[in-house]
């Protein structure tokens, strides 16, 4: 019986959907995650009715695809992926909904870097399947959002002939903004000394970061996400901060806060905020958009780069 | 790796280490001193009982106003106490025996605490402060332990002679004295108050390590009591910089690691000590009875 009603409601659903379609309303997108879905609502206005599958803090790297996300982007008029291996899923799960045109690539035509190259030593297993040897976490880079915004106009442009004009005022609007922001970026982080410009963190999403605004993001020793840490690890953790003469420490697998105060407060890193990097927040968070995310980025860098300089 | 290397520059080169050592030191000569009495008076397994008992007070404290000291030792405290008291008035007006009052409370004690963890969405912060942080005692939480600490030799010194009575022959001294309920949960009073205090350094599981474990070394070597007292506390002492100095040179969580050594202190004493395992063999002793 629930089965059956079950069926009706789908077939409502279709019926809905089709009917909505015929009449010109907005065209359906579905974009892999967070900050590409802001891009493609950016770049689309009205026009379009973006859907996410990994949404606000979520994570793209563990993504498992339910059957309701499989028949979302089958009904779906243009699908987004960022590539670069980051969301592979996307194109296997677009083809096996049913969805027939090629996804859109947003990170095409960018200068690709590779894992690791914002920081040393780094043994962190980021596994993001195929895109072997490739940072997938291009947008970190606001010059590649800039790219990010034309793939994404080019692409709807070419599903919607119709908004054609308006996508392109949009782009352009929002590239104004994007821009704003990448100067802003520059000016704020140029500022610093270059020996201040220097962060321990345990993402590994900053190689393009580090890349375009000159900042250098080392990944910590010592510190893993074990259920506890060891002396060892913070004993190596607070040396490399002090040998560095790291400024700044964004670690997120040290959830006792009096272990971060410590470590703090031997090594003379200030311990900074929370950094956004795969996804953005919800809206009631700090960064519910992606120019919101950068600029939270960068106050939060800001804010713990520029505080009482390492007192050693 | 030179012996500086080895034993000293750890301490020497990093803080937080000394801060470990601090902590460790007043453990060992507060909480070990409590866990001497506790085994003498058979409660050994009572300190685990009651250190699951304190988990709901320090979760409640933590859940309502963050990682607050005072918020979760209070919390502790006062959930021990109300286990320890509820049990003591069941024992004193059923026919349960202490044991079973007490099984009883914890039990529900602890049900509560894991509830009250799984009630919160983000547990694993909880999970890392019910672990405990020996590598992270801030200044407050070490005067905490300090001063339990010191308020636990007071009070030893202040009850010794009841207690001496107790452990060997509490119906004497209930007999003769009235001071014996005094003694009783005066006593109770101080193994809550060093649970919390080890809660803060070693976490609530690893607490009860470093009170029962030296004990039980130090009673296979000795009877007398004095003796058995300082044994354990240097035990312990010893335990705990063997166990932060393996921490640190064998990247091992650090807590488990002082228990450890305490245990491996405590085979030894069952191999070699008087009252051990290959003495009791040895016919030209007498059997040594407990």
């Amino acid at each position: 019986m629930l089965s059956l009603s079950r069926i009706t409601a789908t077939l409502f659903a279709t019926f809905a959907l089709s009917t909505g379609a015929a009449h010109a309303a907005p065209i359906e997108v579905t974009a892999s995650f967070s900050i590409l879905g802001d891009m493609v609502r950016e770049v689309g206005g009205d026009r379009v009715n973006v859907q996410t599958l990994v949404g606000p803090d979520e994570d793209t790297h563990g993504f498992q695809p339910r059957p309701s996300d499989s028949r979302r982007i089958g009904s779906a008029q243009l699908v987004v992926a960022n590539g670069l291996g980051f969301d592979d899923w996307m194109i296997r799960l677009a083809r096996s909904g049913g969805y027939t045109r090629p996804v859109v690539i947003a990170s095409t035509g960018i200068d690709t870097l590779a894992k690791g190259a914002g920081d040393h030593d780094h043994d962190h297993d980021h596994d993001h399947g195929t895109g072997e040897g490739i940072d997938p976490h291009a947008w970190q880079d606001v010059g590649n959002a800039l790219r990010y915004v034309n793939n994404i106009a080019a692409a709807l442009i070419d599903a919607d002939p119709a908004g054609a004009d308006e996508y392109r005022a949009n782009a352009e609007r929002y590239s104004g903004q994007l821009k704003a922001l990448d100067a802003e970026i520059h000016k704020a982080l140029g500022s610093l000394p270059r020996e201040r410009r220097k962060v321990v963190t345990s993402h590994a999403a900053f190689g393009y970061f580090a890349h375009a605004y000159n900042v250098e993001f080392l990944s910590p020793v010592g510190v893993s996400n074990n259920a506890e840490p060891t002396a060892k690890g913070v004993a190596q953790l607070i040396r490399q901060l002090r040998k560095e003469k790291v400024a700044a420490i964004f670690v997120e697998n040290i959830s006792d806060p009096r272990l971060s105060e410590r470590i703090s407060a031997e090594s003379g890193a200030v311990m900074g905020g929370m950094l956004y990097s795969d996804a953005l927040s919800t809206t009631a968070g700090p960064a519910p958009t992606y120019i919101a995310m950068m600029r939270h980025n960068l106050h939060t860098l800001m804010a713990a780069l520029t505080s009482a300089p390492p007192a050693r | 790796m030179s012996l500086n290397e080895l034993l000293f520059a750890p301490f020497a080169d990093f803080g937080f280490m000394r801060r470990a050592l601090a902590g460790c030191l007043a453990l060992s000569f507060g909480a070990t001193p409590v866990g001497v009495f506790l085994l003498l008076r058979r409660m050994s397994l009572m300190g685990d009982a009651m250190s699951h008992a304190i988990l709901p007070g320090a979760a409640l404290g933590y859940l309502a106003f963050g990682l607050s000291l005072g918020a979760m030792t209070i919390g502790g405290i006062l959930a021990g106490l109300v286990v320890v008291f509820a049990a003591g008035l069941v024992t004193r007006a059923s026919v349960l025996k202490e044991d079973a009052s007490l099984a009883a409370f914890y039990l529900l004690s602890l049900a509560a605490g894991v509830m009250i963890v799984s009630l919160r969405g983000r547990n694993l912060d909880l999970l890392h402060v019910l672990f405990g942080s020996v590598l992270a005692l801030d200044d407050q939480s070490l005067l905490l332990i300090a001063s339990i600490t010191s308020l636990t030799l007071f009070g030893l010194a202040l009850l010794f002679r009841p207690l001496v009575l107790e452990c060997f022959d509490p119906s004497f001294l209930r007999a003769v004295s009235r001071l014996s309920p005094v003694a009783h949960y005066g006593f109770l009073l101080l193994v809550v108050f060093n649970l919390v205090s080890g809660f803060h350094a070693l976490g609530t599981l690893m607490a009860v390590g470093i009170m029962i474990l030296p004990s039980a070394a130090a009673r296979l070597w000795t009877r007398s009591l004095p003796a058995m007292l300082l044994f354990a506390s240097l035990s312990a002492l010893a335990s705990s910089i063997a166990g932060l100095l393996f921490s640190f040179h064998a990247d091992v969580p650090a807590g488990p690691a002082i228990v450890l050594m305490c245990g491996l202190v405590y085979f030894a004493s069952l191999i070699a000590a008087p009252g051990g395992l290959l003495a009791g063999r040895l016919p030209s002793r007498k059997h040594l009875e407990s």
